[in-house]
């Protein structure tokens, strides 16, 4: 705060008295207000208001009509009809923990290995990157109606799998209730491995050449130098990635909502905690449910950041490269 | 502090004194109601939110109405917004009501839903003018009616029944349609000898799959069991049950195409429609519009000419009607404040000629009598025989019930569907969905 006062007090001027020290106080405390009381304003319509909105909706029970009026407290998180009693909402719970987890095991290690023989010199480097990427930079709405084509009983993905001898592997891709989560864990690793492809590129591209070159004079392999030089050297990067993917796999949405139907998700095989939200709270029209169903997915994305950052982020922000081993 | 505190109690003051305010206003009846000498003596603009969003001939021909009803009376201006019919009926029409800015006209499904508008004080009371049109339209128009009185009217009313593919069912030597569920159950059996998917479901869409369920129940319950569960939410007579002891006996015959749990009701080539539009499946049980919904999924775009329609067979023993029919339409409600105009717009919409107009485009069976006339399509005009003979009509259940315990029954249904849930199942998720 101090600094920046300092750097912008006006010098001497034609009232030189004024430039006392309550003066000097009282114009940054002008300037801090000036300065973020437009953010402030958006940030507590569009986030903070919302937010509170939805904790106190969710202690009602709503059809959306009219104000709510029916107090019901706690119950539509903890009530026997709660959410948090409900089977379905438990399996929403169970999906996005198997996609967190696969996604940090697949696409991670997966995009490591990619980004890693994408950073060596070749003919053709550009293009192989830009076809890697590709599937991020389509909309969830296109992959999920593609994947839904591509993966229909006896469409392209059957006919490959018969083609390599695999055939007594199919089954209903998107209707074999046991298999579903695991065909939606697929379709995210193909969209977003991409994503993490690329930041670990751009971390890859920080890495000083001199380290390896040195390392390969020492007589150390590729593969030791990556293991212990390189990789250790994006482990920033790696770890901005695990955060970004965590919470994006807590609220995925979109290429659940599109590729798998409304049966298969209310049967519990493929729901997220938000595809859930958005079944009750508007197609069942159970307002408070939904918003309390909101307010869980929220908390549990809160404490997911907030633990993250305490205990995997805290040495990447506070700016040592590689701080304290563990 | 005690500034704040000041402060704080100034905030809630003008907070509730508008709220207060705002609930008199629409407490309220708003604008005194116009006299009939007042019709048409200021310029009004009327806003109408339908459910026609892709092109086609209902959306040419709303927009002709609009235009129709402008010419004739110049002081009256209409805007048409339209919206996907899922994101109209459970998004954008209850936010709209919700913020008090809602349209004057809009779609209206009757059922449980206009009871919840109603009680929520949303929609124009329009019983007085309309009375000659609601005797003309007969017992359909009491889906639009909450208590006896009227708060919208039916465009489009049919029942539901089986869409076959006549080739299909010659080839695999099956004479007519079937009159009794032995009966279907015996064509079931001859389409899958001849290697013919005999009956295809959008059961991933939930809804298509409760309407198994609603037909055996309408077989299965007298029609005092249908009106104390719909009224009364007494799900207690044991032909509910009995419907899904039906559904479970029959899905045991595996009538269904495969994988059925993935298959959407009416988007794309695979969806059930689909199938039948493109023979690959033999029949589809759905209601009146399901012909419109074939033919903007075949290769030429056009309604197949193998089509033809039957009921719903008869259940031996069941304690139901065995003639009465599941069914629903489409209709339009005024909002509480709409200019008087409105009314007279949802009549427009029903008088004789607009009604042939409709029946004309194909897109559903008209409620006014005679207009049945301007029907091109020999199935639809099958369906209008048979709703006008039909022993009683049901509306659909997941209507009837309203949102939020017509979605718990459809998924109980479609767990029944996936082998994962029973009979007794549907009974609880009724009786326990109103907890939320």
């Amino acid at each position: 705060m101090r600094p920046a006062g300092r750097l912008t007090a006006r010098p001497a001027g034609p009232r030189p008295r004024e430039t006392t020290r309550a003066a000097r106080t009282r114009r940054k405390w002008y300037e801090i207000i000036g300065l973020t009381t437009p953010a402030v304003v958006v940030f507590s319509m569009f986030v903070l208001a919302p937010m509170a909105f939805a904790m106190y909706y969710s202690l009602y029970k709503w059809n959306g009509y009219g104000w709510p009026t029916q107090f019901k407290g706690l119950e539509n998180y903890f009530g026997p009809f709660g959410a948090f009693k409900d089977p379905i909402f438990r399996d929403a719970l169970r999906n996005n923990a198997i996609i967190v987890v696969g996604s940090l095991l697949i696409q991670g290690p997966l995009a490591l290995g990619i980004a890693l023989l994408l950073n060596r010199k070749f003919r053709g480097r550009a293009v192989f990157r830009m076809l890697v990427f590709v599937p991020y930079v389509l909309a969830e709405v296109t992959v999920g109606i593609m994947w839904q084509l591509i993966l229909l009983r006896g469409s392209v993905a059957d006919s490959i799998l018969s083609s390599l001898g695999l055939g007594h592997f199919i089954t209903g891709w998107l209707a074999n209730l046991n298999v579903v989560i695991w065909t939606m864990l697929f379709i995210l690793t193909w969209k977003y491995t991409g994503f993490a492809l690329i930041l670990f590129l751009a971390g890859l591209a920080n890495v000083p050449e001199e380290l390896t070159e040195a390392a390969a004079i020492d007589g150390a392999s590729w593969w030791q130098i990556q293991r212990h030089i390189t990789i250790p050297l994006i482990g920033s990067t790696i770890r901005i990635w695990m955060f970004l993917s965590i919470i994006g796999a807590l609220q995925v949405f979109d290429v659940i909502w599109v590729a798998s139907t409304p049966a298969v998700r209310s049967l519990g095989a493929s729901n997220t905690m938000a595809t859930y939200m958005v079944d009750h709270g508007f197609n069942e029209r159970q307002w408070g449910y939904g918003n309390a169903v909101a307010v869980i997915l929220f908390v549990i994305s809160l404490l997911a950041a907030l633990v993250f950052q305490r205990f995997v982020l805290r040495r990447d922000i506070e700016g040592a490269q590689t701080g304290r081993a563990r | 502090m005690t500034m704040k505190r000041r402060l704080g109690a100034v905030l809630a003051l003008v907070t509730t004194t508008t709220l207060a305010l705002s609930a008199c206003s629409s407490g309220s009846s708003g604008n005194p109601p116009q006299s009939k000498s007042d019709l048409y003596t200021h310029p009004v603009t009327l806003t109408w939110w339908h459910n026609a969003n892709t092109d086609g001939p209902l959306k040419t021909y709303w927009q002709k109405v609009a235009d129709d009803f402008h010419a004739l009376h110049p002081t009256v201006t209409i805007q048409i917004t339209a919206v996907e019919t899922n994101d109209l009926q459970r998004n954008k029409i209850p936010a709209a009501l919700l913020s008090g800015n809602p349209p004057d006209v809009f779609q209206a499904w009757g059922g449980g839903e206009m009871v919840e508008q109603v009680q929520s004080n949303y929609l124009k009371d329009i019983t007085a003018d309309t009375k000659d049109i609601v005797t003309n339209i007969g017992p359909a128009a009491s889906i639009w009616a909450v208590d006896g009185k009227q708060y919208g009217l039916p465009f489009d009313f049919g029942i539901e029944g089986f869409w076959y593919n006549k080739d299909l069912f010659t080839q695999a030597g099956i004479s007519g349609p079937p009159a009794t569920l032995d009966d279907l159950n015996a064509d079931i059996a001859k389409l899958k000898q001849a290697n013919i998917t005999p009956i295809s479901v959008g059961a991933g869409d939930k809804w298509p799959a409760g309407h198994w369920w609603y037909n055996f129940a309408l077989r299965e319950c007298s029609a005092q069991a249908l009106s104390d569960a719909g009224t009364k939410q007494n799900f207690d007579d044991p032909c509910f049950v009995k419907a899904g002891q039906d559904l479970q006996t029959f899905l045991a015959t595996k009538p269904f195409q495969q994988d059925f749990l993935a298959t959407p009701g009416q988007t794309g080539a695979n969806s059930s429609a689909g199938l039948v539009a493109n023979g690959k499946a033999a029949m589809e049980l759905m209601g009146a519009w399901d012909g419109g919904v074939m033919g903007s999924l075949t290769k030429d775009q056009k309604e197949p000419g193998f089509l033809s329609w039957f009921p719903f067979p008869s259940v031996s023993g069941g304690a139901g009607n065995q003639t009465a029919d599941m069914g629903g339409g489409d209709g339009f409600a005024c909002s509480k404040n709409a200019p008087a105009e409105c009314v007279e717009f949802l009549k427009y919409i029903d008088s004789p000629d607009v009604q042939k107009g409709f029946a004309g485009t194909g897109a559903g069976i008209p409620v006014v009598k005679g207009a049945e006339l301007g029907l091109a399509d020999p199935v639809l005009q099958t369906i209008a025989k048979a709703t006008q003979s039909a022993g009683g009509i049901q509306l659909w259940l997941d209507t009837q019930f309203g949102a939020t315990a017509g979605t718990a029954m459809n998924d109980a249904i479609v767990a029944i569907f996936a082998g994962k849930g029973d009979p007794q199942g549907v009974v609880t998720a009724l009786k326990q969905a109103t907890a939320r």
